[in-house]
């Protein structure tokens, strides 16, 4: 039982980085912008999250780099797919190269001007952003550990992710917005600002990208820097918006399932023992298939895949 | 959107058939250009010209790349080679054929009389390498191929500081549960050997200890190396061993006050109130042996090179200074007893002829040279927690 909790406690760990990714790229499709930018403007976010953090002292500095870095990063894919209408899938593939490059870039050039030959976050840092411990919640059995021994960046996303949910589905912008993922002409006939809220979505998701980034530069790294430490999870941040059948609140289960399945390897009891690694490794690829056969099975009702997705808006060619 | 995604495909595999195209273009067209000083002599220092290709970007300040660049940096400080005689290719996917093949082509073409090659996966490209231009020396680090002539392969008994390292683990650990996270699993050879040094170093000072092994199945995971040290606290270890890349599992100890045992590079760096000591290489010692081979004419392209297993007694095998403030009383003192001994010659951990006893109750003997052959764990190893 105390291994299973640790084991939930553990999961909920790694599925956070997820959780960021998926909501973030939730946005950016719910206009029909297909980026696979994530894990480059993931990897920008790490970095910006890292070096902010580093000289700064300040954990909310570093949250705000990360969150400005990878709406910057955001920003170029936008001007190049909305604006000048590049094809979506070559913007985001060319956004992951070049977020990952400049992020090692980054890293490798500070570590070279450090004396100590590494880059440690500052301890002040390092306490903010690590497990909160709440007097008395946190010491209870079970409740306690399950719920109030996270680190900040998991009542974050939550939090960002209820609020996405909040604002496509119960607002009156969020669902002009799903309109100009399903159908842009009809959107834009209907007088809504079609490029304006196209901007407004693929910024917010990439700054909240940023903000997952972080999570791997900082948390998963310890506090010192690592290149490369998204490593793939930007990836499977997209795969997870298929899972979550776009819809952000569904990313929160889907985030932390996966999360679940990543670490399961670590927490091997009896029958698994025996099981060789590369199953685990492969499990949460293998649940996706299994999800997209079963939605498919129940028709479209419950996949909102947003119909304009991957295409550019032409107005003129409406 | 299908039709966009498989025109982007299309253009992502043009590419690379382009990419291989033009690897193959210039290995072939160059057959007799490079170096063509297989005399039988040695090749003069001003005239050698030393080739490298890295894993990922040495300049990371910690790991497996970055550990064989310090090796590279102290080959050319003790011979005295000018920058330009060094040429290096970095971030080389050892599991992209292509590209190792034209990293080695440009190395070749540029006129490099010695390529080291420091990953395991470059191992088969050498092979092919090696025979297509024998005036080019071709080693290659950590496998197993060779052909006597002009590849040869390196590798070394870091087993030994393993076991050393296994002492300050078993004196320091009171939960008498050690931790050891692991990039590969019990079928690689090279990281079980490794864990089974480090649990027999363990059990020599402390019989009631054991060694738990969670493995990460890749050689390079951030999250993983970490989420496999935190799996391993949460279970009770209180010092954690590594073979991983990173330095997470040290910063994962130094968060939960516990404590650790870094690789590759000295860890105490990242995490000065958890590393113990780290278990690290010293590269320079071959690179510098190997290139005064060239220089000697001991080794002469096409017509001889030995391959290379050292030890702690080179110099190649070191455990790190030990953290004082850290391990526990007595620490020293015994490491440096049986370090004594290995230097010595008088006692290995694996002689090849002392019988082992497995996990599962099986006798095993082992040469430490033969550590390939090694899929079993030692007994005080478990693998679940």
């Amino acid at each position: 039982m105390d291994l299973f909790i640790k084991f939930l406690v553990a999961a909920i760990g790694a599925g956070t980085p997820l959780l960021f990714g998926t909501v973030g790229e939730i946005l950016n499709e719910k206009v029909g912008h297909l980026n696979l930018g994530v894990e480059g403007m993931m990897a920008i976010g790490a970095c910006a999250g890292f070096m902010g953090g580093y000289l700064s002292d300040n954990f909310m500095v570093a949250l705000l780099c990360a969150f400005l870095a990878g709406m910057l990063a955001a920003l170029i894919y936008a001007v190049l797919t909305v604006t000048f209408m590049a094809n979506q899938n070559v913007a985001g593939l060319t956004m992951t190269i070049f977020g990952v490059g400049i992020s090692n870039f980054i890293g490798v050039y500070m570590i070279e001007k450090a004396e100590s030959g590494t880059l440690k976050l500052p301890a002040q840092v390092t306490q903010q952003m690590r497990s909160i411990q709440i007097p008395g919640l946190s010491d209870l059995p079970v409740v306690g550990p399950l719920l109030f021994s996270y680190n900040p960046f998991v009542y974050l996303g939550i939090l960002v992710a209820a609020l996405t949910g909040f604002y496509l589905y119960r607002t009156k912008t969020g669902l002009n917005v799903q309109a100009i993922g399903e159908n842009p002409g009809a959107a834009d006939a209907a007088s809504i600002p079609v490029t304006k809220w196209k901007y407004f979505n693929i910024l917010l998701g990439g700054g909240i990208c940023g903000i997952g980034g972080a999570y791997c530069g900082m948390i998963i790294n310890g506090g010192v820097w690592i290149s490369n430490s998204v490593n793939g999870l930007g990836w499977i941040a997209v795969a997870l918006v298929i899972f979550a059948a776009w819809k952000p609140h569904m990313a929160i289960l889907g985030s932390f399932v996966f999360g679940a399945l990543r670490v399961l390897k670590y927490y091997k009891v009896g029958f698994m023992v025996g099981m060789p690694d590369a199953f685990f490794d492969m499990l949460p690829f293998l649940i996706t298939a299994l999800v997209l056969i079963v939605t498919s099975m129940r028709g479209n009702k419950g996949a909102h895949i947003p119909a304009f997705l991957g295409n550019n808006y032409f107005r003129e060619e409406r | 959107m299908k039709k966009i995604l498989s025109a982007a495909l299309a253009a992502i595999l043009a590419f690379s058939m382009v990419a291989c195209g033009g690897s193959t273009g210039s290995t072939s067209g160059n057959t007799t250009s490079g170096t063509a000083s297989a005399t039988g002599a040695g090749i003069a220092k001003e005239e050698i010209k030393v080739g490298v290709v890295h894993l990922s970007d040495p300049a990371e300040g910690t790991g497996y790349s970055y550990t064989h660049e310090q090796g590279i940096q102290g080959m050319m400080k003790n011979i005295g080679l000018n920058s330009d005689q060094l040429i290096e290719k970095i971030n080389v996917s050892d599991t992209d054929a292509a590209a190792v093949e034209n990293a080695m082509s440009e190395l070749i073409e540029e006129g490099c009389n010695i390529i080291f090659a420091t990953s395991w996966g470059y191992m088969d490209t050498c092979e092919a390498l090696a025979e297509e231009y024998p005036d080019v020396i071709f080693s290659h680090g950590t496998g197993y191929k060779s052909n006597g002539t002009n590849f040869n392969n390196y590798f070394g008994r870091i087993y030994q500081a393993r076991y050393l390292s296994g002492i300050a683990a078993g004196l320091k650990t009171q939960s008498n549960k050690i931790g050891y996270v692991a990039a590969m699993g019990k079928e690689n050879g090279e990281v079980t050997s490794g864990i089974n040094a480090f649990a027999m170093g363990v059990a020599s000072v402390n019989p009631d200890a054991e060694v738990y092994v969670k493995v990460t199945n890749s050689w390079f995971d951030p999250e993983g190396e970490k989420q496999a040290a935190e799996a391993l606290i949460a279970s009770g270890c209180d010092v954690l061993a590594q073979h991983c890349d990173t330095s997470g599992p040290q910063l994962a100890a130094e968060e939960h006050n516990v404590w650790g045992i870094g690789y590759n590079s000295d860890m105490t760096k990242d995490a000065p109130d958890a590393t113990l000591t780290s278990v690290m290489w010293d590269w320079s010692i071959y690179y510098t042996q190997a290139v005064q081979n060239v220089i000697d004419g001991t080794w002469v392209a096409g017509q001889k090179v030995d391959n290379y297993f050292g030890d702690m007694a080179d110099g190649l095998v070191v455990l790190a200074d030990l953290n004082s403030n850290l391990v526990a009383e007595g620490t020293a003192e015994k490491i440096e007893e049986v370090k004594a001994q290995m230097v010595a010659g008088t006692w290995d951990v694996f002689d090849g002829k002392t019988e082992i006893t497995d996990n599962q109750g099986n006798t095993h003997t082992l040469e430490g040279a033969d550590y390939g052959s090694c899929n079993w764990y030692v007994e005080n190893v478990r693998e679940q927690a």
